[in-house]
C-alpha cells in the first residue's frame, strides 16, 4: 500500500514536472494537472494510511481515519479544478492573439518594436 | 469578541459580488461604489492599527469553535500595519485607475479589484496555516484577472507564464502544509508552534523540510533570487495601476516568511539558523540582480520591476537576522518600499500613458504634455525607490545598515547595499533624462492634445488631475512617514518586540477560551 502510494506519488510528480517545463502552453497544462494530482494524493496521505475505518471520531472507537486531510483535498481539488480552467483560457487567449502556443515571449518583448 | 476583525476579508467580499451583479453596466456607479468599500477598508485598518497600538492581540473565532478546531483570525501590531498599507495603496491606486481611464479599457476592473483587497487583507489577518493558502489563491486568482486586464498579446501571453509559476508554488504549498500537518497534526499556525516547541527529536527531520518547503513557496511570492524570474516579464506588462498594486503582493512573501519564522518555528534553533544561512545569501544576491537590473533595463516597466526585486532583497537582509532590531528595519523599509514601488510603477505609467501608442522603451520619442509635471513626480519617485533624502528611503536603509552592524557578514553587507545604491541611482538617473531630456533632440513638437490614450467620452470622466493627485499623495505618505519618522520607528520596534515574542500570541489563541463551541 504504502509502495503503491508512494510510487503513484513519485511518478505523477516526474510526468507532472517533465511536461511543465515544456514549450507549449498545452502540454504544461497537461504537466500542471498531473502535479496537482501528485499534489492531492499527497495531502491525502498526510493523515496516515488506514484501510477500512470510519473517518469520524466516537466514544469508545479507537481506530479511524483522519478526516481532515479529506476535507483538505477536497478544497485543493476545488481550487485547482478553478485555477486549470483559468490558466486554459488564457493560454487560449494568448494563443487568438499571438498566433501560437509558446510559453516563451517573443522576442519583441525583451527588445522592442521592430527587433 | 471584537466583530470587526472579520470586516476587513468580509466587506470586499461583498462588494466584489455586488459590483459585478447589480452594477456591470454603469461605470459611474462601480466606481464610486467600489470606491467607497476601499476607503471604509482603509479607515477601517486604521482604527485596527490604534486598537492594536497598546500591544495586545487579539482573536476573531470565526462560528465561535475553539481555537485549535476553528478557524481563528489575528490582529497583532504587524497585520495592522499590513492592512493600513493593503487598505491605503488600494485606495489611492484605484483613484489613479479612474482618474487615467484603465478602469474603462476592460471589464470587471473594479469587482477584480475588491476580491485582489479581500485576498490581501485577509491573507494578513488569518492565524490558520490552511486559510493562509486558500486566500493566497483567491489573491492570487484576482490578479490573473487583473494582470490581463484590457488585454493584448504581450500581456496575455506574461500573464499565462504568471499564472503557470504560481500554480506550481500553489502546489508547493499544499505540499509543505501537508508535511507540516504530518508532522504537528494541526493546521492553526499557534498550536503549531506550541507542538513544534514539544517534538521529539527523531520528528524534526520532516518538520525542517516542511519548514524549508514553506519557505520556498513564500520566496517565489516574494520573488527571492533564484525564484524570482516570474517577476519583471509580469510586472512590465501588467497594467500600470495593477503593477503598482503587485508592489504589495510581493510584501505578502515577505509577511509569510516573518510570520512563519518568528511565531512558528523559533524554538527549533538548527531550523532558524539554516534559514538565516539561506535567507540572507539569496537576499545580498536579489538585491544585486535588482540594481543591476535597473541599470540595463530597456524598457521603463522592466526598470520598475527589477527596482522592486532589489527592494525585496533589501528588506530580507534586514528580516534574516531574525533579531528584534533586523526585524524593525524590515518592516521599516517594507512600508517604504511599497510605497515607493507603487510610485514608481504610477510616475513611469504617467509618462506611458501620455507618449505615442504606449510605448515604454527607453528610446529618444517626442516631448510628452505635462512634462514638467510628469517629470516632478518622476524625479520624486524615483528618489525614493533610490533610498535617497529627503523621503523615507533613506532611513529604511539606515536602519537596515545599523541592524546588521556587529555580524560577521558587516562588511560584505554594507558594501553590498551601499554599491548596489549607485547602480540603482545610475539606472533612474539615465531612464529620466531619455524621457525627459533627450525628448527634445528629437526635434519633434510635444502633441497638441492632453494624454494619448484615456480620451473623455460620457461614460467616463478620464481626469488628469485625478490621476497626478493621487501619485502625489503616494509621495506625500513617504514625506509623512520622514517627518513621524521617531513615532514610525517605535510603533516598529514594538512590532518587532510583539514578533520576538510568541509566547503571548500562542496563549491569545489557545487560552481564553470561556464561552466557545
Amino acid at each position: 500500500m504504502e509502495f503503491l502510494i508512494a510510487s503513484a506519488i513519485g511518478s505523477l510528480t516526474a510526468a507532472g514536472v517533465y511536461l511543465a517545463l515544456r514549450k507549449r502552453s498545452f502540454a504544461v497544462v497537461l504537466g500542471m494537472t498531473l502535479l496537482t494530482y501528485a499534489t492531492n494524493l499527497f495531502l491525502f496521505t498526510t493523515g496516515r494510511l488506514v484501510i477500512d475505518q470510519p473517518p469520524v471520531l466516537r466514544d469508545g472507537v479507537t481506530a479511524y481515519t483522519d478526516p481532515l486531510p479529506q476535507a483538505l483535498v477536497l478544497t485543493a481539488i476545488v481550487i485547482s479544478f478553478g485555477m486549470t480552467a483559468v490558466v486554459v483560457v488564457m493560454a487560449l487567449g494568448s494563443f487568438i492573439e499571438g498566433g501560437d502556443d509558446h510559453i516563451d515571449l517573443p522576442r519583441r518583448d525583451r527588445e522592442g518594436p521592430g527587433a | 469578541m471584537n466583530h470587526w476583525l472579520v470586516v476587513p476579508v468580509v466587506l470586499p467580499a461583498f462588494a466584489g459580488p455586488l459590483i459585478v451583479l447589480a452594477m456591470r453596466h454603469d461605470l459611474v456607479l462601480q466606481r464610486v461604489f467600489s470606491t467607497a468599500a476601499t476607503a471604509a477598508q482603509l479607515l477601517l485598518a486604521l482604527w485596527l492599527l490604534l486598537q492594536s497600538m497598546g500591544g495586545e492581540i487579539q482573536v476573531y473565532r470565526l462560528g465561535n469553535w475553539a481555537a485549535p478546531f476553528g478557524i481563528v483570525l489575528m490582529l497583532d501590531r504587524l497585520a495592522a500595519l499590513m492592512l493600513v498599507l493593503a487598505g491605503l495603496l488600494g485606495l489611492v491606486i484605484q483613484l489613479y485607475a479612474i482618474g487615467s481611464g484603465w478602469d474603462r479599457r476592460g471589464r470587471h476592473f473594479h469587482s477584480l479589484w475588491q476580491f485582489q483587497l479581500m485576498g490581501i487583507n485577509g491573507a494578513f489577518l488569518t492565524g490558520d496555516a490552511f486559510n493562509l493558502f486558500v486566500l493566497f489563491e483567491i489573491l492570487l486568482i484576482a490578479s490573473y484577472g487583473l494582470m490581463i486586464h484590457a488585454g493584448g498579446e504581450l500581456r496575455l501571453r506574461a500573464g499565462v507564464q504568471y499564472v503557470v509559476y504560481n500554480l506550481l508554488g500553489s502546489s508547493l504549498f499544499l505540499a509543505a502544509l501537508g508535511t507540516l500537518y504530518a508532522v504537528t497534526g494541526t493546521l492553526n499556525m499557534a498550536d503549531m508552534a506550541a507542538k513544534v516547541a514539544m517534538l521529539p527529536a527523531q520528528d524534526t527531520a520532516l518538520l525542517r523540510v516542511g519548514a524549508v518547503l514553506l519557505m520556498l513557496v513564500f520566496a517565489v511570492k516574494a520573488a527571492l533570487v533564484p525564484l524570482h524570474f516570474w517577476l519583471p516579464a509580469t510586472y512590465a506588462r501588467a497594467p500600470g495601476p495593477v503593477a503598482a498594486l503587485f508592489a504589495i503582493m510581493t510584501k505578502v512573501g515577505i509577511y509569510g516568511i516573518i510570520r512563519f519564522f518568528t511565531l512558528v518555528f523559533p524554538s527549533d534553533d538548527a531550523l532558524m539558523r539554516f534559514a538565516a544561512d539561506i535567507l540572507l545569501p539569496a537576499a545580498l544576491v536579489t538585491l544585486i540582480v535588482g540594481q543591476l537590473g535597473v541599470l540595463g533595463a530597456r524598457h521603463m516597466g522592466r526598470m520598475t520591476a527589477f527596482a522592486a526585486v532589489g527592494s525585496v532583497g533589501t528588506v530580507m537582509i534586514a528580516v534574516a537576522q531574525f533579531q528584534p532590531q533586523g526585524l524593525a528595519a524590515g518592516i521599516w523599509y517594507l512600508v517604504h518600499s511599497t510605497l515607493a514601488t507603487a510610485a514608481l510603477f504610477l510616475a513611469v505609467d504617467l509618462i506611458g500613458t501620455r507618449r505615442q501608442g504606449g510605448s515604454l522603451w527607453l528610446r529618444p520619442a517626442p516631448p510628452i504634455v505635462q512634462a514638467g509635471i510628469v517629470a516632478a513626480i518622476y524625479f520624486a519617485a524615483a528618489i525614493a525607490m533610490a533610498g535617497l533624502p529627503p523621503l523615507s528611503g533613506f532611513l529604511g536603509k539606515l536602519a537596515v545598515l545599523q541592524s546588521v552592524r556587529g555580524t560577521d557578514m558587516t562588511a560584505l553587507i554594507w558594501a553590498v547595499i551601499l554599491i548596489t545604491s549607485i547602480f540603482g541611482i545610475v539606472g533612474l538617473t539615465r531612464a529620466g533624462s531619455m524621457v525627459f531630456w533627450r525628448a527634445h533632440e528629437s526635434g519633434a513638437t510635444p502633441a497638441p492634445h492632453a494624454p494619448d490614450e484615456p480620451q473623455p467620452d460620457e461614460a467616463g470622466f478620464p481626469s488628469a488631475a485625478l490621476a497626478l493627485t493621487s501619485v502625489g499623495a503616494l509621495i506625500a505618505a513617504m514625506a509623512v512617514l520622514t517627518v513621524l519618522a521617531g513615532p514610525m520607528m517605535r510603533f516598529a520596534q514594538d512590532t518587532a518586540a510583539q514578533l520576538s515574542d510568541p509566547q503571548r500570541y500562542i496563549e491569545a489563541v489557545l487560552e481564553r477560551q470561556e464561552g466557545v463551541k
